[in-house]
Formats: structure tokens, C-alpha cells, sequence
């Protein structure tokens, strides 16, 4: 591993300083679940870190107001899958975090830290042996006529085709969540569907953070949607391991059984959190059968792009969204 | 590589099963080699040493956590339990571990350090209602040996005796 600097403030305003006065290349470090390993492999190499999981009141969450969930960004995600609001209330918030990783590392990890974790792409951690355009840009990319059977299907460029591999950004997506992030010029707000990139040309280029803004908090609009919601996650086994696809669905209904709010956001098949709006309109106005979750989810796939090894993703993906959608509509009928 | 940079010390203090530590750590260091190479409490295990496998699950401050995704700064004023805290100072063994005996949850027993660390927390989590929620809840130590139905039967025997 490379040598690097330390600093541990104990304040917002005080992390955000040592930042910017560690000069370019330092980064926050969370729960470092992500971070740290992937220094330990020296994909990444920061000169300097700014350690955050300590600082005070980012841990705080607040579930009882009236418009807004509010977590901390550094919240750790066993506390935000187990808070009881989010457990009866937004059931797809909890599930995405409670699918991911093992208890000890949501022990460790944090909910801004989670949005921000970088591809499992084994050519993007196996380092410089392997030709990679995000880690090393203009190098090519092993996974095209490698192995790409984890790889997305969905808003690959020629660059690159990783996979987002979070679970709680996608679910964070279909319910319209905002991040709140603080840096040198003070502070903004960013709706987390303006947070991920696409690959592009750039892949690079993940996020639309600057490197000195450090996420403060989470804030998901409440929504009658919650209730009504699922984070179904296909793995390659039972449990802890990362989605080959998955899905967040939350569902309205009015009385008579037609929907009348509906989100659908996609996970381990594309190289961002993906919303299907399009596939979200064919639902509108109508009951779902089982017949129009199946279309919903062709829609959300029409424009796939698989490589060699993951095609199996599309009819994985399409069902993937019909059963999460079933489920979805069990809850909203509740 | 590069190796002529000078990283500063840290200056770390924290406890490991009730005795106190102060030392200078790199910030390189990671928690799990902190205890195993510099405080010589080798029951704490390494397998991946990627966050993959639970052998070297801890507890810091109460809770589960992986030694080996984090560096030993982060102990700083913290409090580290490891394996060698679990049985009584005279060597009794923990019903816990008496359970991981009586079902033969282990073979080569490189995994078992870890899985009784997690299988402890697991119990104090309150994630022992059923086999389906002790095997979710345990997903995070893989055993090589695939001890795991002793594994479960273990957990649920000792968290059913209200440990
Ligand atoms: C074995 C294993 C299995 C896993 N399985 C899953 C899974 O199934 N699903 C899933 O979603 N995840 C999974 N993960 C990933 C894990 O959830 C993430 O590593 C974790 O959430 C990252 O959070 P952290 O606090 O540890 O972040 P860190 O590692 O500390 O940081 C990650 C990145 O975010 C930046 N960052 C952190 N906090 C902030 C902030 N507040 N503001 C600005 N930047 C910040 C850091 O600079 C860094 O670039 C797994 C990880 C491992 C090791
Ligand atoms: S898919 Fe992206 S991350 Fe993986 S090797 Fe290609 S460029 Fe690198
Ligand atoms: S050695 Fe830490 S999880 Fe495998
Ligand atoms: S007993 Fe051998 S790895 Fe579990």
C-alpha cells in the first residue's frame, strides 16, 4: 500500500478544511469498506485521508418528520436497515441495505459512503495487469472479450460496461431521495438521480460530486409509495453477494386497484442506479396483472446492449421486475 | 513505492478485552494485523483479507465489524473484543464455544474464531428467531470445511439458553 498522510477532525467544517489543505488526491474516508480496500490493492492511491466516521452528529437519523426521512451520511447501514420507521414504512429502503454486504460490514459502513463505492469489475480491482479505462483512462477495457458475465447491459458505452454495484442508491432513486453535501463554497443540494454518471467516454468519471464536497445527509421525500415497496435482489447464492439483478419497486393504488403512483429503479445490470420511467408510465391507470408487470420490465430492458457472457440478464432483469412489482402491489393492497 | 515519503505516526489509544493499548501506528496498518503481528492475539483470523470471508470479525464497541478492512487508527479511544476475551480467565469455556464443540461446528477450525465472534453478536443482535435468520445473519463467515448446519445448530442452541 502507498504512504499516506492522516487527519482526523472532529467537525464538518473542520473535515472539509483538512480536504482542501491536504492538496489534490485526498479523500474522505468512511466506514473505508471501500476505500481502504481498494487502497490496499493500490487501485486507489490518495497521498492524504480525511477520516469522517467520527464526526459529529453525522451519524443522526430522524425518520418521525412529517415530509422527509433524514439520514446522516454517516449513518451506518445496519442502523438505517433497522430502523423501525424505515422497516414498516419503506420497506425497499430497508431491504437494499439489509441484502448488502454481511452484518459486520454495515456495521462498518456507512449509508454516504455506499453511494459512492466503485465497481466490482475484477479487471478494475486486479490491477494494472489488466488494461482498464476507469482506472486508467485510454488503457482499453479486459472485460470486452474478457469475462463480462457480472457486466451491465444497460448504459455501456464502448468504454467500459461495469456495473454500479450499490443496492441502496437504487432504492434511494425510486423514491426521489436528495443528498445535502458541504464544501469549500458552502452548500447545494443534489437529487441522487443527477448523482451517478454513465460511463460515456469518460468512465473515469463516476459522479457529479466535486472531490472536496463531502456528503452531509440523505433526505427521502415521504411518500405513500413506502409502504407499498420491495428491494428484490438476485444473487449468484443465497445471501452476501452483489446483485446479478435486481429491482426496487414502490406502488399506489386507489381503491378500485389501479395503480396510480409507481417506481421502478434497477440494480446490478446497468452502470448506474437506473430508473424506468418509461416502464413506470405503462403502468399508470391501469391494475397490474401479471401480464403488465412482464411488459413493464420488457420496457425497462428495450434498450439493453449485452456483451458476451451476460445476456441472461435481460430475462433475468425483465422477471426480476414482474416478481418485484407482484410484490410491490401485495404491499400497496394492504 | 515510494519510498522515501515520511508518513507521521498516529498516536492511538484504545483497549483490546479490557486492557488498555497506547502505540504509534502507521496508518497503513490494519486492525487485524495491529492485533495479530504487534499484540501477538493470533486467534483472530486472516483469510481474505478483503472483507470477504468473517475470519477476523472483532467486535468494536459492542458490535461486529471485519479487523482487516480497517485501519487500526480508527480504533482510537474504542473498545476492541477479540477470541481471547471469550472464555473466563481460568479457562472455562463460553456455552457458546461448549455449543460449537457438542455439534461439530468445526473441522479445520480456522473459520471458528470468527464465526463465535459473529455467532455472539448474532445472539446479542437478537437475529436468532429462526435457522433461516441465523443463516442470514451468519452469511458473512464462510467456512471452508462447511461446518455450517453445526454452525446454525450451535448459534440456535446457545441463543435459545439466553446468553
Ligand atoms: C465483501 C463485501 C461485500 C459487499 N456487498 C455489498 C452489497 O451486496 N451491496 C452493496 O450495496 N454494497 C456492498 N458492499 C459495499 C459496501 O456496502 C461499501 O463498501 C460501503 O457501503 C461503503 O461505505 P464506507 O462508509 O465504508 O465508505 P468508504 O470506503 O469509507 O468510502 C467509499 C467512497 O466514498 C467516499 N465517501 C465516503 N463517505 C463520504 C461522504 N460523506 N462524502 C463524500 N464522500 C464520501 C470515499 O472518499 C470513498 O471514495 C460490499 C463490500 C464488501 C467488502
Ligand atoms: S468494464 Fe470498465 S471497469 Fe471493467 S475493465 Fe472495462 S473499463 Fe475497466
Ligand atoms: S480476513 Fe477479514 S474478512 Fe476475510
Ligand atoms: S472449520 Fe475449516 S474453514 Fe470452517
Amino acid at each position: 500500500m502507498r504512504a499516506f498522510a492522516y487527519a482526523a477532525p472532529a467537525t464538518v467544517a473542520e473535515a472539509v478544511d483538512a480536504l482542501v489543505a491536504l492538496g489534490p488526491g485526498a479523500k474522505f474516508l468512511a466506514g473505508g469498506t471501500n476505500l481502504y480496500d481498494l487502497m490496499r490493492l493500490e487501485v486507489e492511491t490518495p497521498p492524504a485521508v480525511v477520516d469522517i466516521h467520527r464526526l459529529a452528529g453525522f451519524e443522526a437519523i430522524d425518520t418521525a418528520g412529517a415530509t422527509e426521512l433524514i439520514f446522516g451520511a454517516g449513518a451506518r447501514m445496519s442502523d438505517v436497515a433497522d430502523d423501525p420507521v424505515v422497516r414498516a414504512e419503506y420497506p425497499a429502503l430497508s431491504e437494499s441495505l439489509r441484502l448488502a454486504a454481511s452484518q459486520q460490514l454495515r456495521n462498518m459502513a456507512t449509508v454516504g459512503g455506499n453511494l459512492l463505492q466503485r465497481t466490482r469489475c475484477g479487471y478494475f480491482r486486479g490491477g494494472s495487469q489488466y488494461p482498464c479505462n476507469k482506472r486508467e483512462p485510454g488503457s482499453g477495457c479486459a472485460a470486452r472479450g474478457g469475462i463480462d458475465s457480472g457486466h451491465a447491459v444497460l448504459g455501456v458505452s464502448d468504454a467500459c460496461i461495469a456495473t454500479y454495484p450499490g443496492d441502496w442508491a437504487v432504492a434511494l432513486l425510486a423514491f426521489d431521495a436528495t443528498i445535502d453535501v458541504a464544501g469549500p463554497h458552502g452548500e447545494r443540494s443534489v437529487a441522487v438521480a443527477e448523482l451517478h454518471l454513465e460511463p460515456g467516454d469518460t468512465p473515469q468519471r463516476e459522479h457529479t460530486l466535486a472531490a472536496d464536497e463531502l456528503i452531509l445527509r440523505i433526505r427521502v421525500p415521504v411518500s405513500r409509495a413506502g409502504a407499498g415497496s420491495t428491494y428484490l435482489k438476485i444473487r449468484p447464492r443465497e445471501s452476501y453477494a452483489f446483485a446479478l439483478a435486481s429491482a426496487a419497486a414502490g406502488l399506489s393504488l386507489d381503491p378500485g386497484g389501479t395503480v396510480s403512483d409507481c417506481r421502478i429503479a434497477l440494480g446490478g445490470v446497468a452502470t448506474r442506479p437506473w430508473r424506468c420511467t418509461a416502464a413506470e408510465q405503462s403502468l399508470l391507470g391501469g391494475r397490474l396483472t401479471t401480464d403488465a408487470a412482464r411488459r413493464a420490465g420488457e420496457i425497462a430492458f428495450a434498450d439493453a446492449r449485452p456483451g458476451r457472457h451476460n445476456a441472461f440478464k435481460i430475462e433475468l432483469g425483465i422477471r426480476t421486475v414482474a416478481e418485484a412489482l407482484r410484490i410491490a402491489a401485495e404491499r400497496a393492497a394492504r | 513505492m515510494g519510498g522515501a515519503t515520511i508518513v507521521p505516526a498516529v498516536e492511538t489509544s484504545f483497549t483490546v478485552n479490557g486492557q488498555t493499548v497506547h502505540m504509534a501506528l502507521d496508518p497503513r496498518e490494519s486492525l487485524l494485523d495491529v492485533l495479530r503481528e504487534r499484540l501477538g492475539l493470533t486467534g483472530t483470523k486472516k483469510g481474505c483479507d478483503q472483507g470477504q470471508c468473517g475470519a477476523c470479525t472483532v467486535h468494536l464497541d459492542g458490535r461486529r465489524i471485519v479487523a482487516c478492512l480497517m485501519p487500526a487508527v480508527q480504533a482510537n479511544g474504542r473498545a476492541v473484543a477479540t477470541i481471547e476475551g471469550v472464555a473466563s480467565p481460568d479457562g472455562v469455556l463460553h456455552p457458546l464455544q461448549e455449543a460449537f464443540i457438542e455439534h461439530d461446528a468445526l473441522q479445520c477450525g480456522y473459520c471458528t474464531p470468527g464465526q463465535v465472534m459473529s455467532g455472539l453478536a448474532c445472539i446479542a443482535e437478537g437475529h436468532v428467531g429462526s435457522d433461516a435468520e441465523i443463516r442470514e445473519y451468519m452469511s458473512g463467515n464462510l467456512c471452508r470445511c462447511g461446518a455450517y448446519a453445526g454452525i446454525v445448530a450451535a448459534v440456535r442452541q446457545a441463543g435459545r439458553s439466553g446468553i
